[in-house]
């Protein structure tokens, strides 16, 4: 493969990760509202099983330490949050109630 | 399921007799008259939490806070005595903002030796100090010492970093935090250096927000579509909110409240990344170990076996929530105009040791911000509404005895300062609306 975003463990996760690797919550949270239910569907159902064997994967390194595919990994993780709010409750991409308000974070830590 | 304990007068708002019962009138929240009244008596005059010391760490280090409700930006630096000091951020040759980059209501952060003003280059020391006038020689019995950045009252407590902007305060920092602030004192603030910080505009009133997050009363019905099946959501909204505990110090006061106080069995239904990242809503089910013998008296006063947080507010603008599984977040309110304002919440945690807990508070995180967006809708909702000054009596639940005490130590810090009776424009405020008035 010309350039793998994730560790070869994940491969099956490969066709994913062009599209939810995102290094901010920002660029997550944007991505999540142009999203189709279809397409976060897609990715939670294949993500989700793989999500503790992607822990214990990650786990065994330093944190502040993660090799490019293993910090890649650990933002397809934090994809995998995010999409679970609409996956799993709201059944939509935005939150319901909650209009035009928005909710920037202007301060993450690192992976 | 054994509800918590009210006090003896019967009610948590009647141990409090001042507060009284009756219906409230919001013109304190849609008045623009009553907002200038606010910035001058309150605002003006209160210590005001502006951030953590964690935020400049080293000699040098600064940041700027634009203070719309004073008219003001100010500088936090510390000085290379590793003193912290705050500044309004103003050059004194002829009045340029000091600290900014690009647009100049964007609020800065850094390192930095000396402040230099970018319109004709005079340099000030981080103690203040005008250290450098270009072509001084060209100007006349300059003497610098008098011409210092203007310095404004700073004081730390905790680790939060306090400002007053009048001249001399009416207290000092700790008399006016007072005796809520005291109990909770020897809390590791200092460990939670892990930050999630958000903002965002709001468009209602500062005090509607601080009304939305201190009652818990609206849990089990704005959020109800939050739980992980209908069954759980019906059983919340069936048994409804009950605090554990009210408390009222001063302007100060405080919510303690069930929560999640151990990590859900098994068979528990919860949503399902819940379950695989360990964490939800009240934070990462496997707590940190804070080293602490035991929490400060201050923290779960009901001393329930089933406490799950606390939630303190400090009058004016700014709320310290200590959950139970050892993290904490902050509220700030900073008022832009009568129907607007900025909102901050800022989530702390202990640094995270590996992946898995990192991914635990990412889930936090992520949560809190679904809470949050229903709440900061909820409030534009409520505020055009209120505008319409169609009806002037709101009633008011037992269990939002706190949002009965915001409005009147407001209204008492207004009065207070316009002498009692009325404010400069002639209008009275009442904290309960006039029953006379016929709608
Ligand atoms: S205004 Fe700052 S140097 Fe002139
Ligand atoms: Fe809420």
């Amino acid at each position: 493969m010309a350039h793998q975003l994730l560790p070869d463990e994940f491969a099956d996760l490969e066709s994913f990760a062009p599209h939810w690797v995102l290094r901010t919550e920002r660029e997550r949270y944007a991505k999540r509202l142009a999203s189709s239910m279809e397409q976060m569907q897609a990715f939670y159902d294949a993500a989700f099983p793989r999500a503790r064997a992607a822990v214990n994967y990650l786990n065994q390194f330093e944190l502040d330490n993660l090799p490019e595919q293993a910090r890649n990994l650990l933002y397809l993780l934090f994809s995998l949050v995010m999409v679970s709010f609409p996956v799993e409750v709201w059944k939509q991409p935005h939150v319901p109630d909650a209009g035009a308000a928005y909710l920037d974070l202007v301060e993450e830590p690192g992976p | 399921m054994t509800l918590a304990q009210k006090p003896g007068a019967g009610s948590w708002t009647q141990a409090y007799p001042e507060l009284g019962t009756g219906p409230v009138s919001y013109e304190d929240s849609i008045s623009p008259e009553f907002f200038e009244a606010e910035r001058e008596a309150i605002f003006r005059r209160c210590w005001l939490n502006l951030g953590r010391v964690e935020q400049v760490p080293r000699v040098g280090s600064y940041f700027t806070r634009e203070l719309a409700v004073a008219n003001t930006s100010i500088i936090v630096v510390r000085g290379q005595d590793r003193k912290i000091r705050a500044f309004h951020n103003l050059c004194r040759h002829r009045g340029n903002k000091l600290v900014w980059t690009d647009y100049p209501g964007v609020e800065e952060r850094g390192t930095c030796q000396q402040f230099a003003c970018k319109y004709h280059g005079w340099r000030y020391g981080l103690d203040g100090k005008l250290n450098f006038i270009q072509q001084e020689q060209e100007f006349f019995d300059v003497n610098k010492a008098d011409y210092g950045l203007v310095e404004v009252n700073c004081d730390i407590w905790e680790g939060f970093i306090f400002v007053n902007l009048s001249k001399t305060p009416v207290q000092p920092l700790r008399e006016f935090l007072g005796e809520m602030a005291w109990g909770i004192e020897g809390y590791p603030f200092h460990k939670f250096t892990q930050v999630f910080r958000y903002r965002a505009e709001v468009k209602a009133n500062w005090k509607l927000f601080m009304d939305a997050f201190q009652e818990f009363y609206h849990a089990p019905v704005l959020h109800k579509k939050q739980s992980a099946t209908p069954e759980a959501a019906q059983a919340l909204y069936e048994m409804g909110y009950h605090g554990l505990w009210y408390q009222l110090f001063g302007p100060h006061r405080m919510v303690s409240s069930m929560g999640r106080y151990r990590a859900p069995a098994d068979e528990e239904p919860v949503k399902p990344i819940d379950r695989l990242t360990r964490s939800g809503l009240f934070g990462p089910w496997d707590e940190p170990d804070l080293g602490m013998a035991e929490l400060p008296r201050g923290l779960n006063p009901a001393r329930s076996p089933m406490w799950g947080l606390d939630s303190f507010q400090f009058f004016p603008n700014f709320t310290i929530l200590i959950w139970k599984p050892n993290w904490y977040l902050t509220y700030h309110y900073w008022p832009l105009s009568a129907d607007s304002h900025l909102f901050e919440g800022t989530l702390y945690f202990v640094p995270p040791r590996n992946a898995a807990e990192r991914l635990a508070q990412e889930t936090a995180a992520v949560t809190f911000k679904e809470f949050a967006l229903q709440d900061g809708n909820t409030l534009e909702a409520t505020h055009t509404m209120l505008k319409s000054r169609v009806v002037d009596k709101f009633l008011l639940c037992d269990q939002e005895i706190l949002c009965r005490h915001l409005h009147k130590a407001v209204q008492d810090w207004v009065s207070g300062y316009y002498g009692g009776e009325g404010l400069p424009a002639g209008r009275v405020w009442s904290r309960t609306a006039p029953s006379s008035q016929a709608r």
